[in-house]
This record gives structure tokens, C-alpha cells and sequence, in this order.
């Protein structure tokens, strides 16, 4: 009997030919095939490690297949091969029970010395807490005083919107740019407390190698210390909602001169929001703000129309709370409502910002309600 | 005269399939459940993979084109639910009732009537559960593990996905059950435990990790049901609860699940290897051992699936030292298996190049396993592509290219005709190509950082998604050709020989092709 004898003429031709086609299809491209090696000692480490696990998983590969193969072209019926005997041996179930045992004690002891050094948070010199919120993050400089929210950067969120028409590929790392970037020293040992504020999410930048889940009710830990200056992105990495994949995280590790500056810019900054409340805001101006910060922080709910998602997000156009008294419309933004993906927004955004959405969802949509409120009375609220 | 004489004259004379639609109904047949059972599991088999061919369109390209991600999340939840619960899980109980009695010599199940109502379960289960899509705001979105507090979130569909799975698990339990009854009760005189086929040692293993955890993953849903609506707070943290122990609950069922979705398919390969090969299984005690070692340690492997939630560090450790223990017994089944082959006489029907395909790209699967296992370089794996990939390889050419292997192995003993070869290489050649041009590149993405669960990813995964995307397609679409061969096979072809393949050994090959509707009565003789 002939080898192939039994596998259909055309069908090898065919399928060969396709492999080849998504190869040159593939070898065209600039792409990352592996793990980063990263620019943290740690993430060297795992990336090290991840070379030589791959490396005796290619071995192991190797030798298994290549005795199938062996036996799958020298042992064929149609080369007359008669079957042998044998179906035990002591002497081989000793082998490959004690070789892969002795193996992998080698490749656990490594793995257990790094992470024993992963889990070692004492003696950072920053402290940030991040809390993951329904769909972004929020970066608190536990010493210094400086906190503030990092939403998706509105150029990937207008790309990334149903038939928007918008070519990903034209925006600037879409999905991987936000609005406000968290800066952090290199050299520094940076100690992270992650926490939620609604469901499970996960941080990760893949070129520190580290990720842990930020969980609503507890507060996890873990380290970095970066050597090179640069723009590092991550994402979330635990399914947290609809807009899951809308939450990335860019990190700008800077010198330490250059820190230093930033947080006293920062720290300027946030003053001049807080002194914002004092002044009576015109119509127009809440009106410009209003859609502005919709449509970072309400948008993904409740959607551009304002219609919402039936059955998941209720809409706002006509809804109860608009046609109802401003009093209970700024009470739920404030402070959210349980058990749903409405977040209490008075801790995130500015007595500025909520008064302008506020008066923005009241008036926007053919809603035309009128009314408005004065960054002045919900700050007043929020004391 | 006694009833017993009365039911033998009964059975001995005219006792066939009741006429008509109502046969399938009240049957409580052993083969007509396994028929029900695998077309069951074949039809959820293309729901559950048009769901996979939403979401991999959605992937084709950067940007959001076709769904929303709401809509995304409720397409990877189903998805998922679907193929376990209602493609592998029913598919293994749909061969298990077929062959089983006639592997041990018995004349049928040992609980036919709880048989019969098991298998109807399903149906309804299942229609509860995929109904939640025609719903207001849809089907359940917060993926298959259900972790609160997102899965608190859904709307109407949390309660109907929640009885859904008590019903699946209902079906579940009764139906391992019956297996560990049939095995244990109904073996024919000789038939010791020891020479029990292997297919029917890693079921009997298996039948009971389904009744250890099937009540665990029940409990855990239930919990969520009353933290729903009952104003209990077992997983939220403002009552005083705990969300990760949703978690470690889950997984302590999820884990031994993964080897449930995974252990018959050890068995079928295991006996087709042999045939195929002319030649006994090699160490055939060291299979039954490294079986029951496996499932062993399913139990105390759980919180890998859990490295990030933030452990303590000698929890980390003693979860990474079992996971990476498992490649010990799971090591010894592949070097057996090619033992088993090594100069033996080799032949390549359908059956053969399926279980072949398993052998090879299971371990695949199972290297990828093995680097999970190492909790540090899993920090950067975890809910990336490369878990997608590693689960993938494991339950696509791994637990359903055994289970079509085993329906290509079993098609001439079930409709008495041998299937077209030609298609069923084809069916092969095709699948393996596209499976591998699907799952193989999201190692890659997954490596170079691209999350799972997400709809809509940055542009530099783009490539590596499409070429996925193309494979899916050709993967599902060389799906049509397993329907083609199988009613091409019950219409007619080639008359099938008792022993149908000239290796085969074993009880079910000495009665007649087809198999007679009962079979084994009076039993066998094992010597």
C-alpha cells in the first residue's frame, strides 16, 4: 500500500496552500510575537523565566512528537510493520515519572524565590491607591495629597463608538491613551494599594509584570521600581462590565526632579478647581462643560442619545428623575444608587463638573427643561 | 409464574423502539438516550459556535462594527456555558450511555428511568437558559464564572441562568449516577475492575468528581441568588462578606470540572490508539493510576485560577507547587499513549488522525498549562489571549476532537454502516488546519498584552486577530461536514463488520453492526 494512499488528493495542496497564504499574510506585519522583557529587575526576571519554561516545553515537544513521528512514519501497517508485544515496562513508567518530577522541582524553586521578592511590599518610598470604578481609574498619592480620575482619552472613545466611522488605526494609541496619565518617579520603590469602588477589576502593565485585582470592600498590594523613564501602558484585565476594554491605564515614569515638579503643579492645580464654586456660572458655560464631562463619565451607560441601554441602563431622555424635581437628580448623581452601575459621583468629579452634567442631562435632548443648578449650591452639598 | 420469567419472555420476543415520535420521549433505552444525548450536544455544538463566530467577527478588526459590548459579553458568557455545559458535558454522557453497557457486558443502564429523565432535563435547562437572550436587556454578560458583584448587576436574566444551571447540575449528578451504578452493579461475571476498558475507568472517575462538585458549583449560585434578592451578603463586602469567596467556591467546583470536561476524552483515546495501532495499550495500570492521581489533585489545585486576587504568599506557593504537580500523572498518559503507538502496526482511519491530533495538541495545551502554573510569569498570562489560547487547545483539539474521534470509532458499531473516509480525512485535515490557524496566534496576542473578554482591542493585535477570525470561520464551517458524514452514515454505505476495525478489542465489537436494540441479556462471560 502506498503512504498517503488514504488522505484525499487535493486536500493536502489545498490546506499548504492556505498555510502559506496567512504566513505571508503575517510576515508583512510589525508585530509583537512574546512577553515584554520589561523595565522593572522583576519583570526581567519573569521574563527570564518565561524564556526557559517555553525553552523546556520546546524540548519536551521535541522528543514526544518526534517519537510519534517516528512511529507514525516507520511503524505504519502499509509498510508492513508488525506489531510488537510489549504493553508494560516498569523500568520506562519509573523513568518518565521521576524525569518530569526532578524537572519541575527545578523550574519551582526559581519561580518561588521570585515570587517570594514579588510579594515583599515593605519599605516603598510612594505609596498610590488605585481604585477601579465601572469604567475607569482613580490614582491617589497617599502622602503627597494629589488624587484625580483617568478616564479612556475622548479621541479613542468617539472611534470606539458603534459604526462611529472613525479608523482605529488614525488615533493615537487607541485605546491606550486616557485624559490624565499617572506619573510616577523611576529609582523609587512605588508601592500600589489597589482597591474598587463597584465590581472586581484587575491593573496591569505588562512591562512592570505586575497585575493584582482591585476588589470593592478590600485593599490588595504590590510593588514596582522602574529603570527607565518612558510611557508604559496596561489595561484592565478582570471582565468589570460593558466597557471593560474602555479602561486603560498609562503610566509616565519620570526622574525624580521631574516628579517633584509635577506634583507641585499638581497640587496648584487642584487648588484653582476648588476656588471654580465661587462664581455664578452662566447657562451656556454649564451647558459646554455639561457635555464635556458627560461624555467621560456618563456616556458608556447611558449613551449619546441619552437613551440608555433598555433593560441594563435607564435612559434619560423624559425619564422620571429629569421630569422630576432637580433636588432628586443631583441626589442620585451624588451619591449613586446601590446595586446598579450608578456610581456616587460626588467623590469623583468637581462641584464644577456635576452641577454642569447636571444641568447638561436636564437640557440636553429635547429635554428642555429649563432649570439648572450653581457649582456654588452643590458645593455646598457636598460640605 | 414469577414476573421475572414474564419480563424475559417479554424481552426475548418482540421488545423493540416504540413506534413513532413517543419512542424518544419515554424511552429508557440506553442506546435511544445516547442517540438523544449526542444529537443534543451536536446541535448545541453549532449554537454555541455561531455565538464564538459573533464574537471572532466583532474581533475581525480594530473598532466596534457589529455588536455592542454589552451584547459582546452576552455572546463570551453563552458561548462558554453552551459548549460546557451543553456540548462537551452531554456528548461524554451520550457515549458513556451508548457504550458503557456494552464495554462491561451489560444488558442496559442500571437506572434506565432516572436515565430518561436526565437527558429530558437538558432540553428545558437549556431553554431557560439561552430564553434570557430574547429578554430586556439581554442574557447574562458578566462571563461564565459569574464573579459578583458583576454578575449582581445582570438583570432579568441572573435568576434564569441560576436555576438553569441547577437544573443542568440536577442532570449532571443523575446521569453520574447511573454510570457509577452500571459500573459498579451490572459488570459481566469476570469483568474486574482491572480489566475494565479505559474509556470506562476514566467515566467511573469521573462520574464521581461530577458528584463531589456539581452540588458545590449549585450551592455557590445559590448564594448569589439570595445576595440578589434575599438581601443576604455573603460576597459583598459591605455586609460583611467576601467576593473572592465566590471565587475559591467556584473554582474548587471549576477546577475538577476542567478534568471532567477532560477525562473521558483520556478514555476514548486511549482506546483507540490501541486499535489503530494493533496493539495493547501500554501500561494499562499506570493509565487507570495517573487517571485517578489527576483527579486526585483536581482538589487542591482551584485558586491557580485565581494567582491575582492577592493570596498570601504561602497560598501563592502551595497552589503553584500542586498545578505544576499535575503535569507528573497528566505526562505519564501522553508517554503511554505514545508507547502505546511505538512499533506497533500503524494504520490512519478518521478515528485514528483525530485521536492523534488530540495527542498532539492536547499537550500542546498542556505546555501552555504548565507555564500558567508558575504564579510569577502567570502575572503577565493571566486574563490575557494566552489563557484563551491554553483552555482552547486543551477542550477544542483536545476533550471535542476525542469526542468526534470516539463518534467516528463508534459510527459503524451505532447505525451499522461505515461513514464516508474520504470526508471523515477531509473533516480531519480541515478542522486540525483551521483549529490551529484560530487558536495558535492567540498565544501571541496574548504575550504581547492584549486581555481577554474585552470587544475591541488597540490596533497592534490587529493582525493576529484576523487571521484567528479566518480560522474560526473555516473552523466552523468544516463543523458541517461532521453532520454531513453522520446522516450520510445512518442513510446507508458499506455494510459494517461485528468487529468493524481489524485491531478493535473489547465486548462491544462481539455483538452484531448495527447493535441490536438490547444487548447483553443474557451477559457475557470475561475471561
Amino acid at each position: 500500500m502506498k503512504k498517503f494512499q488514504r488522505i484525499p488528493g487535493g486536500l493536502v495542496a489545498v490546506l499548504l496552500g492556505l498555510l502559506l497564504w496567512v504566513i505571508s499574510f503575517t510576515a508583512a506585519a510589525d508585530w509583537t510575537l512574546n512577553l515584554t522583557e520589561g523595565v522593572t529587575e522583576i519583570s526581567r526576571e519573569v521574563y527570564g523565566m518565561h524564556m526557559m519554561v517555553l525553552w523546556i516545553c520546546v524540548v519536551i515537544g521535541i522528543i514526544v512528537f518526534g517519537a510519534m513521528a517516528w512511529s507514525i512514519i516507520h511503524h505504519r501497517k502499509s509498510k508492513g510493520h508488525a506489531p510488537a508485544a510489549f504493553h508494560e515496562s516498569m523500568k520506562a513508567e519509573m523513568l518518565w515519572t521521576v524525569v518530569p518530577f526532578v524537572i519541575l522541582v527545578a523550574m519551582a524553586i526559581p519561580a518561588a524565590k521570585t515570587l517570594i521578592v514579588m510579594e515583599d511590599t515593605s519599605d516603598a518610598e510612594v505609596t498610590v491607591k488605585v481604585t477601579g470604578h465601572q469604567w475607569k481609574w482613580e490614582y491617589e498619592y497617599l502622602n503627597e495629597g494629589i488624587r484625580f480620575f483617568s478616564n479612556l482619552h475622548a479621541d479613542s472613545r468617539e472611534a470606539a463608538a458603534l459604526h462611529s466611522g472613525i479608523h482605529p488605526a488614525s488615533v493615537d494609541n487607541y485605546l491606550l491613551e486616557v485624559d490624565k496619565r499617572l506619573v510616577l518617579p523611576v529609582g523609587k520603590k512605588i508601592r500600589f494599594l489597589l482597591t474598587a469602588s463597584d465590581v472586581i477589576h484587575a491593573w496591569w502593565i505588562p512591562a512592570f509584570a505586575v497585575k493584582k485585582d482591585a476588589i470593592p470592600g478590600f485593599i490588595n498590594e504590590m510593588w514596582t521600581n522602574i529603570d527607565k523613564e518612558g510611557t508604559y501602558r496596561g489595561q484592565c484585565a478582570e471582565l468589570c462590565g460593558r466597557d471593560h476594554g474602555f479602561m486603560p491605564i498609562v503610566v509616565d515614569a519620570v526622574s525624580g526632579s521631574d516628579y517633584d515638579a509635577w506634583v507641585t503643579a499638581e497640587l496648584a492645580a487642584a487648588e484653582a478647581a476648588a476656588n471654580s464654586a465661587d462664581r455664578e456660572w452662566s447657562m451656556a458655560e454649564l451647558m459646554e462643560r455639561g457635555e464635556k464631562v458627560y461624555a467621560t463619565s456618563c456616556i458608556a451607560c447611558h449613551q449619546a442619545d441619552g437613551q440608555g441601554i433598555a433593560g441594563v441602563f435607564p435612559t434619560l431622555v423624559a425619564s422620571p428623575v429629569i421630569s422630576g424635581d432637580i433636588a432628586a437628580h443631583i441626589d442620585i448623581v451624588l451619591n449613586g444608587k446601590a446595586g446598579t452601575a450608578m456610581q456616587a459621583f460626588g467623590r469623583q468629579l468637581s462641584a464644577a463638573d456635576l452641577a454642569s452634567v447636571i444641568t447638561y442631562e436636564r437640557n440636553a435632548w429635547g429635554n428642555d427643561r429649563g432649570d439648572s443648578v450653581q457649582p456654588g449650591a452643590i458645593d455646598q452639598m457636598m460640605k | 409464574m414469577n414476573a421475572y420469567a414474564t419480563d424475559a419472555h417479554h424481552d426475548a420476543d418482540h421488545h423493540g423502539p416504540a413506534p413513532g415520535l413517543m419512542r424518544w420521549v419515554t424511552t429508557t433505552n440506553h442506546k435511544d438516550i445516547g442517540t438523544l444525548y449526542l444529537w443534543f450536544s451536536l446541535i448545541m455544538f453549532f449554537i454555541g459556535g455561531a455565538m464564538a463566530l459573533v464574537i471572532r467577527s466583532e474581533l475581525f478588526q480594530p473598532g466596534l462594527q457589529i455588536v455592542d459590548p454589552h451584547f459582546f459579553n452576552q455572546m463570551t458568557t453563552l458561548h462558554a456555558l453552551v459548549m460546557i455545559f451543553g456540548v462537551v458535558m452531554p456528548a461524554f454522557v451520550g457515549l458513556a450511555n451508548w457504550m458503557l453497557p456494552m464495554m462491561v457486558g451489560a444488558p442496559d443502564m442500571a437506572l434506565p428511568r432516572m436515565n430518561n429523565w436526565s437527558f429530558w432535563i437538558l432540553p428545558f435547562g437549556f431553554a431557560m437558559m439561552l430564553s434570557t437572550l430574547f429578554m430586556e436587556g439581554g442574557g447574562p454578560a458578566a462571563g461564565w464564572t459569574l464573579y459578583p458583584p458583576l454578575s449582581l448587576q445582570s438583570g432579568n436574566a441572573l435568576p434564569f441562568v441560576i436555576f438553569s444551571i441547577h437544573m443542568l447540575g440536577v442532570s449532571s449528578i443523575m446521569g453520574a449516577i447511573n454510570i457509577i451504578a452500571t459500573i459498579m452493579n451490572l459488570r459481566a461475571p469476570g469483568m474486574t475492575y482491572m480489566k475494565m476498558p479505559l474509556f470506562v475507568w476514566t467515566w467511573f472517575i469521573t462520574a464521581y468528581l461530577l458528584i463531589a462538585v456539581m452540588p458545590v458549583l449549585a450551592g455557590a449560585v445559590t448564594m448569589l441568588l439570595t445576595d440578589k434578592f434575599f438581601d443576604t451578603s455573603f460576597f459583598s463586602a459591605a455586609g460583611g462578606g467576601d467576593p473572592v469567596m465566590f471565587q475559591h467556591i467556584f473554582w474548587f467546583f471549576g477546577h475538577p470540572e476542567v478534568y471532567i470536561l477532560i477525562l473521558p476524552a483520556f478514555g476514548l483515546v486511549s482506546e483507540i490508539i490501541p486499535t489503530f495501532s494493533r496493539k495493547r495499550l501500554f501500561g494499562y495500570s499506570s493509565m487507570v493510576y495517573a487517571t485517578a492521581s489527576i483527579a486526585f489533585l483536581s482538589f487542591i489545585v482551584w485558586a491557580h485560577h485565581m494567582f491575582t486576587v492577592g493570596m498570601p504568599l504561602v497560598g501563592e506557593l502551595f497552589f503553584m507547587f500542586t498545578t505544576m504537580l499535575i503535569a507528573v500523572p497528566t505526562g505519564v498518559k501522553v508517554f503511554n499513549w505514545v508507547s502505546t503507538m511505538w512499533r506497533g502496526s500503524l494504520t490512519f482511519e478518521t478515528p485514528m488522525l483525530f485521536a492523534l491530533g488530540f495527542v498532539v495538541m492536547f499537550t500542546v495545551g498542556g505546555f501552555s498549562g504548565l507555564m500558567l502554573a508558575m504564579t510569577p510569569i502567570d502575572f503577565q498570562y493571566h486574563d490575557t489571549y494566552f489563557v484563551v489560547a491554553h483552555f482552547h487547545y486543551v477542550l477544542v483539539p483536545g476533550a471535542i476532537f476525542g469526542i468526534i474521534g470516539g463518534v467516528y470509532y463508534w459510527l459503524p458499531k451505532w447505525t451499522g454502516n461505515m461513514y464516508d473516509e474520504k470526508l471523515g480525512k477531509w473533516h480531519f485535515w480541515t478542522s486540525t488546519v483551521f483549529v490551529n490557524i484560530l487558536f495558535f496566534p492567540m498565544h501571541f496576542v496574548g504575550l504581547a498584552g492584549m486581555p481577554r473578554r474585552i470587544p475591541d482591542y488597540a490596533v497592534q493585535f490587529a493582525d493576529f486577530n484576523q487571521i484567528a477570525t479566518i480560522g474560526a470561520f473555516g473552523f466552523g464551517f468544516s463543523q458541517i461536514l461532521l453532520l454531513i458524514v453522520v446522516v450520510k452514515c445512518i442513510g446507508g454505505g458499506k455494510k459494517a463488520t461485528d468487529r468493524v476495525w481489524e485491531g478493535a478489542e473489547g465486548l462491544e465489537w462481539t455483538v452484531a453492526s448495527p447493535a441490536p436494540y438490547h444487548t447483553f441479556s443474557p451477559q457475557p462471560l470475561v475471561k
